[in-house]
């Protein structure tokens, strides 16, 4: 039973979207990442996705503004074609709200549940409305590995730019359910990032990743606010290597994925 | 993409536990569409229920999994050696180098929805109630994950009824990009309120049991279902007959988040994604099954996008008139279906439909028929315009 030697994926990181507790963008996130600036949570701001029709703006919910804002940000600066540009969003579970709310109204006597709300509670709504925000017919996943989605959507990232030799966006994003959900999952706090990432160095790519699946501890953050962080949202475990992407400095980060699997990242700026 | 076998599979929905039985209820045109009896639903409906999932009873040490989705699953990797084959796999590559990418839209939803009658008087969740083991998407691949001791990557693709398509996709390139050597592939669905009530709040559930691309189609009938296929390179002594998986294409339709491009544009470049990537033609293809899920524009924008394609050449057919639309496991179920149609020459009937629509210009099979195949799409399209089509083949002779 022989266990070959571990593949290495590798990537450009082109540009970088965040959107989290006190952190408003990437530039923001810099900041506090390279620590430059303190870091003082403050509740997620997740502004209207401005690109969708505005019948479509009013139906989506929190989760899906948070996920398109970070999105937007990543591409904001970039001349690629939307179009094609193929997409990954990792999240651990779908919008908690409507999840909620649906669970309350089918344990009462009234069983009526909003037709609107039932197709945005899909755990690809956020995918949905980007392709139509983008007018995007490229493929487009949506994933949930719980609290590893964030390394799972990254893999899965980098494993399309691989085969297809095209550029991929990741949006990992999670946000809190209410009660009584939120006390059997206690996501703190709204957070998204998103990674554009490119098969080949261009103007502007920050760094370049080589990611392979390794068994080591998961880094950890010195700065306790920003560990907790981490620790109380899944997309948040990406936070080790937008840190050292912030900082800009070559070395290796481990980021937790499943139990005893863990995604290691070599980062050459 | 370099060919992969699908070296061992298996299905159990409503017409059947294990490949005999669904390849027995296929041969016979018989479906297992039933009226809805489900847990309290009060909706006149008809439904695709897998009998006695609630008498399977989860391993000890995975017990806090316990959920109607995961004895759905527990259920089908009981069937047809599927586990045995796993091991074996595992015993090739190691565990680690085998990675678990499976589909679902709602999980342990039920468990849930049934944990909310039980809320305390302070509005708390009961005590014995998992959100990670059941209700989380990923609570199906951790369970199989532990279920077949793999240690390899995983994770849970959920878009809507695509979903466990789509998982051919993602594993097909971590075993090409040289990540893993191969991998569980499937999908596992299961009935719950969410779904019950929501489709029927969007008026997409037939009151008699569905009738894909039939004229008087009236939408669907909610079906369950779990179905697992191994994925693993071709190998050079590989069966002769051994079905392979040679195209994934994916689409987005960029139009609505619950009706299809009205022309099937997003159907359209998902069937081509796949038949490029296969390096096949439209006129190599012998027979489809399609999503036919029963609604009235579903099966009209399928219908366009099969028709500019493939005309009336290709015989097509849903296989949904007899299991139900089982949402996130249609694609693997299906995929498993269009697997036992290859194996076994027969392209199989879309029972229940008496008068296919003319108005949907492609050879709709109201009979099963006997003919050997060598090259099968299998189509799945989900909420969110989430479009997967996969091309299956198999040497002939």
């Amino acid at each position: 039973m022989a266990e070959s030697a571990p593949s290495r994926l590798k990537a450009y990181v082109r540009a970088i979207g965040v959107l989290g507790p006190g952190l408003r963008d990437w530039p923001s996130a810099v900041a506090v990442l390279a620590g430059r600036e303190p870091y003082t949570p403050a509740p997620t701001e997740a502004p209207p996705p401005v690109t969708l029709p505005p019948a479509e703006r009013r139906r989506v919910g929190a989760t899906v503004r948070l996920a398109l804002s970070a999105a937007q940000q990543a591409l904001a600066a970039t001349d690629l074609d939307v179009a094609q540009l193929a997409t990954v969003f990792a999240a651990s579970g779908g919008d908690g709200a409507i999840c909620h709310e649906f669970c309350a109204t089918l344990a009462s006597s009234d069983r009526q549940i909003s037709p609107t709300r039932f197709h945005n509670s899909v755990h690809n709504a956020a995918s949905g409305y980007w392709s139509i925000a983008m007018r995007s017919t490229a493929p487009s996943t949506a994933l949930s590995a719980y609290d590893g989605s964030f390394a799972a959507g990254l893999l899965e990232a980098l494993a399309q730019l691989t085969v297809r030799t095209a550029p991929v966006l990741l949006v990992s994003y999670d946000s809190a359910y209410p009660e009584p959900l939120h006390a059997k999952r206690p996501i703190a706090a709204a957070f998204a990032c998103a990674l554009l990432l490119a098969p080949r160095p261009e103007t502007g790519t920050c760094a370049r990743i080589e990611a392979a699946l390794v068994q080591a501890p998961g880094d950890t953050l010195e700065d306790e606010p920003l560990e907790s962080l981490r620790r109380g949202v899944p997309a948040a475990r990406g936070l080790p290597l937008l840190r050292q992407l912030a900082r800009g400095e070559r070395g290796r980060v481990v980021i937790d994925y499943l139990p005893g699997l863990q995604l290691a990242l070599e980062v050459v700026p | 993409m370099r060919p992969l076998a699908l070296s061992h599979f298996t299905a159990t929905s409503a017409i059947g536990r294990g490949l005999e039985a669904t390849l027995a209820a296929l041969r016979a045109g018989r479906g297992a569409l039933a009226p809805c009896a489900f847990e309290t639903v009060a909706l006149e409906t008809w439904i695709g229920e897998v009998p006695q999932v609630d008498a399977i009873r989860l391993p000890a040490p995975l017990a806090r999994f316990d959920c109607r989705n995961n004895r759905l699953a527990q259920l089908a990797l009981a069937q047809d050696g599927f586990i045995a084959a796993v091991e074996a796999c595992a015993a090739r590559y190691g565990p680690r180098r085998i990675g678990v990418f499976l589909g679902t839209s709602t999980s342990g939803t039920l468990q849930t929805e049934l944990a909310y009658r039980r809320r305390g008087p302070d509005g708390a969740l009961p005590e014995d109630f998992v959100y990670a083991g059941t209700h989380n998407p990923f609570s199906l691949g951790d369970f199989v994950r532990r279920s077949l001791a793999l240690e390899g990557p995983a994770a849970v693709v959920s878009t809507a009824c695509s979903s466990s398509a789509k998982v051919f996709g993602s594993a097909a390139r971590l075993i090409e990009a040289g990540v893993i050597d191969a991998a569980v592939v499937g999908g596992v669905d299961s009935l719950c309120l969410t779904t019950l009530y929501g489709f029927h709040a969007l008026q997409l559930v037939a009151r008699d049991p569905c009738r894909p691309f039939d004229v008087a189609r009236d939408g669907i009938s909610i079906g369950e279902a779990a179905a697992f296929a191994l994925l693993e390179p071709l190998a050079s002594d590989a069966p002769p007959g051994t079905v392979r998986l040679t195209g994934v294409g994916e689409s987005s339709d960029a139009y609505h988040m619950s009706s299809p491009h009205p022309d099937g544009l997003g159907a359209r470049a998902a069937m081509l994604g796949a038949l490029a990537e296969a390096g096949r033609r439209p006129e190599d293809i012998d027979y489809i099954n399609l999503h036919g899920t029963g609604t009235p524009s579903n099966d009209a924008a399928e219908a366009r996008a099969v028709a500019s394609l493939f005309g009336t050449r290709v015989p097509v057919s849903s296989t949904k008139g007899a299991t139900g639309h089982t949402l996130g496991a249609a694609g693997a179920l299906e995929a498993v279906i269009s697997a036992l149609a290859l194996r076994h020459a027969l392209a199989p009937a879309g029972i229940n439909t008496t008068t296919p629509d003319p108005a949907l210009a492609v050879d709709y099979l109201t009979d099963n028929r006997a003919q050997e195949l060598a090259c099968v799409l299998s189509n799945s399209f989900g909420f969110g315009g989430s479009n997967c089509s996969l091309l299956l083949e198999r040497s002939r002779g």
